[in-house]
């Protein structure tokens, strides 16, 4: 680890043309530091209490997804992909399958589309929910962080229930999703529709008018909306500058033309609307659960039939997780040779994807969250390439930080909302 | 524009461009990437401002080894482009978008990181991801994948390419 | 060492009992064993998340499942106010020596709890970015195995430090 200042600290922010003062003092925010949302290391430049310059550093994280995705099967590379942004499994499983299937040429059933748009939703509310519960945190509202974790349990129990794990779930699979929703959790999600718009509610009251919530995130970190585009910032950051730019209204993916919901703007380009517009992304989250909820009464198929393609086992939940249901292994083992014969080629080997090259775009919590995969007929991926949404706008913190002082720049972190495990991959 | 139209407006000067799965790409040389990148920018009915992804892919063997793909975003009119360009082996140069596309400051630092491909004109071209004096470019094909599998007694490890858990 | 007798306060021993007791380094065990009991309720976490497991380490952390039960929700900014490192995540090649220098600003007597499987033994991602298990870099107390642990299995893996601690003494 360098402990030098690295070449080019004098301009880092990319929209200024200014030289670089001399009497100022370099300071470290270390990778270890308990505002930096993870393993983010700034170098800042400070004249007093100023900050002239701020450098994101980034690579803490680096786990060497992509290539790694590069030897294993289509499917095996599910639970590595849903590992990068892990505040937001479901929308990186998403985006992949969503590309795999492309290539493909399929199409999962639309029960499984439902399915699939009820958990993007859930995870967008508990990815708020984390944002909520830490940004607080950085900014000394400590009794945030208690009831954002006590509100994200909640869904993490739903989720539990229906895929066995907690995080980092490889519920969706390339055809659909990998089982249906167990008896007793649609009661479970109604529950939490009655109880979540109270919550959120009192959130709002403990923060909106409060004057130091105001006085911090008021002002603070604002974003033209020329810079947003030109520094290619997504999400809630160029919602907030006033361009009502969602991929799920422009570019619907898994039936979002059919749902009813708003695109949240703002004006101000500060943190304070950032805040206001992830407020109100939760309430419109729960309008598109309620909506997916009606259209679980019918039942249906949850993985396509192909089955050259389909996942042949039947999964259950059982007590450590997802596992093969016991009907299922009395099939295999006992009854039918051509059944074990094709599980288990369909499990080692898997699907042969046709040659050609995707770029999957899907609305994750932070932003855009893009996927480019390509094949070349094998049935491993070729390169998977993960398009992530903070890596991007974490690129905007100089430009908005530049000029305020050091507690301003914790803010606008805090804003940005980055998880390093997408930024780093 | 829906991608057929996009492909009747842009063949006319650029030639090469595939429409496949409902996106469309247009193939370039090293030389031309910053006129057709300026191009798709200011023009009023293309207007494609938002640089969404720079990346690479690697095909050891073949020729050119290297492609590059930008993927770009209309935020007026919501209509997206991939643009590629193909690098000889032992030469993986290429101008860089920066003074374009600010965003592709990070993008490039990464592609550089990753695969050894240099972007002339770009301020600050240096390892992002990795440790500043790793030595290889690991995404390339020819790299190894590396790391030490946890051996337990009397397991099989078996190699690299034939791992399927 | 005199010791001094006092009144009302049987242990069935005459005072030149105690003092051959003392003598023999009985006293200073108990001592010993005080003050593991005190180390043990009171540790301080250093704050060491990295990835995922780190949301499910604040999870634990928070109100369902609580950590100050046992004294720890302090987690402490400075690595110097702490004596316990949960490494909690991936730790990659550039965060090795981060970690390590970290691991050696605690002050003594400090433990280790490597959570989930990526810092037990490089987890899922046997490759060239990630340390294959961080007991390469520092010396581990207790593995806590999962992708990510469920706050239950750091519970555990937390008592069983606790028994660790106050069974072994001072010393490691």
């Amino acid at each position: 680890m360098s402990r030098e200042a690295p070449p080019g600290l004098g301009s880092p922010d990319p929209m200024s043309t200014e030289e670089p003062r001399q009497e100022t003092m370099i300071i470290n925010m270390g990778p270890q530091h308990p505002s930096t949302h993870g393993v983010l290391r700034l170098l800042l430049e400070l004249d007093g209490e100023t900050l002239v310059s701020c450098e994101p550093i980034i690579g803490y994280l680096h786990t060497g997804i992509e290539k790694n995705c590069e030897y294993r099967s289509w499917m095996q590379a599910i639970a590595f992909v849903t590992r990068a942004d892990y505040l937001a499994p479901f929308h990186n499983e998403l985006a992949y399958c969503l590309a795999v299937e492309r290539l493909l040429g399929i199409e999962a059933p639309p029960r499984a589309q439902v399915l699939r748009v009820l958990f993007s939703e859930l995870n967008r509310i508990s990815s708020h929910l984390v944002w909520l519960a830490t940004g607080g945190l950085e900014l000394g509202a400590v009794s945030v962080m208690l009831y954002g974790f006590r509100e994200r349990e909640m869904v993490l129990d739903i989720f539990e229930m229906a895929t066995g794990l907690r995080m980092n779930h490889a519920y969706i699979r390339i055809g659909g999703v990998v089982m249906d929703l167990p008896p007793g959790a649609t009661e479970k999600i109604a529950d939490l529709l009655g109880v979540l718009p109270g919550r959120i509610k009192e959130y709002e009251d403990l923060l909106a008018k409060n004057p130091i919530w105001i006085e911090r995130n008021a002002g603070v970190g604002v974003l033209a909306a020329a810079d947003a585009i030109a520094l290619g910032v997504t999400g809630p950051m160029l919602r907030a500058s006033g361009i009502a730019k969602d991929v799920r209204r422009d570019e619907p993916y898994c039936g979002y033309e059919t749902y009813e919901f708003d695109v949240i703007t703002r004006e101000a380009a500060d943190c304070y609307a950032r805040f206001e517009i992830r407020l109100e992304e939760m309430r419109q989250s729960l309008r598109i659960v309620e909506q997916c909820l009606d259209r679980l009464e019918e039942p249906g198929p949850v993985m396509v039939e192909d089955p050259k393609v389909r996942w042949p086992a039947q999964l259950e939940v059982g007590p450590d997780g997802i596992g093969n249901s016991p009907a299922y292994v009395k099939h295999i083992m006992e009854e039918s040779m051509e059944a074990l014969i094709h599980h288990f080629k369909m499990v080692t080997e898997g699907v042969k994807v046709p040659e050609g090259e995707v770029y999957q775009v899907v609305e994750s919590p932070r932003g855009e969250l893009g996927m480019y995969v390509v094949s070349d007929g094998e049935h491993r991926p070729y390169r998977v390439k993960i398009r992530d949404p903070s890596f991007v706008n974490l690129q905007a913190v100089p430009t908005m930080a530049n000029g305020g002082l050091i507690a301003d720049a914790i803010a606008v972190i805090a804003s940005v909302d980055p998880v390093m495990g997408g930024v780093d991959r | 524009m829906i991608p057929a139209e996009l492909a009747d407006r842009l063949r006319g000067e650029h030639p090469d461009v595939v429409l496949a799965r409902g996106e469309l790409t247009v193939l370039v040389g090293r030389d031309e990437l910053l006129d057709l990148l300026a191009e798709l920018r200011d023009a009023d009915d293309l207007s494609f401002d938002l640089l969404s992804s720079v990346t690479a892919t690697d095909w050891p063997g073949r020729e050119p080894r290297y492609w590059v793909s930008y993927e770009l975003y209309s935020v007026t009119h919501v209509h997206r482009v991939r643009v590629k360009v193909g690098l000889p082996e032992d030469d993986p140069r290429l101008p860089s978008a920066t003074s374009l596309f600010p965003t592709a400051d990070w993008h490039e630092r990464e592609t550089y990181d990753f695969y050894g491909i240099v972007f002339d004109g770009h301020p600050d071209l240096r390892r992002i991801l990795l440790p500043d004096g790793w030595e290889g470019h690991p995404l390339r094909k020819t790299e190894e994948l590396g790391g030490v599998n946890t051996r337990f007694k009397g397991a099989f490890i078996p190699p690299v390419d034939r791992r399927t858990s | 060492m005199p010791v001094e007798r006092l009144e009302g306060f049987h242990t069935g021993k005459t005072p030149e009992e105690t003092e051959e007791e003392v003598k023999r380094g009985l006293l200073l065990t108990t001592l010993d064993k005080a003050a593991s009991w005190a180390r043990k309720q009171s540790m301080w976490p250093a704050t060491f998340g990295l990835a995922c497991c780190a949301i499910e380490m604040m999870s634990t952390g928070a109100g369902d499942y609580d950590l100050s039960r046992w004294g720890m929700e302090l987690f402490r900014g400075s690595p110097r106010q702490a004596d316990l490192m949960i490494v909690a995540g991936r730790v990659s090649q550039k965060m090795a020596p981060v970690l390590r220098t970290i691991y050696d600003q605690m002050p003594e007597p400090k433990w280790v709890i490597s959570m989930g499987v990526c810092a037990s033994a490089g987890g899922m991602f046997t490759n060239y970015a990630i340390v294959q298990g961080v007991d390469q870099i520092v010396p581990v107390d207790v593995y806590v195995p999962g992708c990510p642990p469920k706050p239950e299995m750091l519970m555990f893996g937390i008592l069983t430090l606790q028994k660790k601690v106050r069974e072994k003494g001072r010393f490691r």
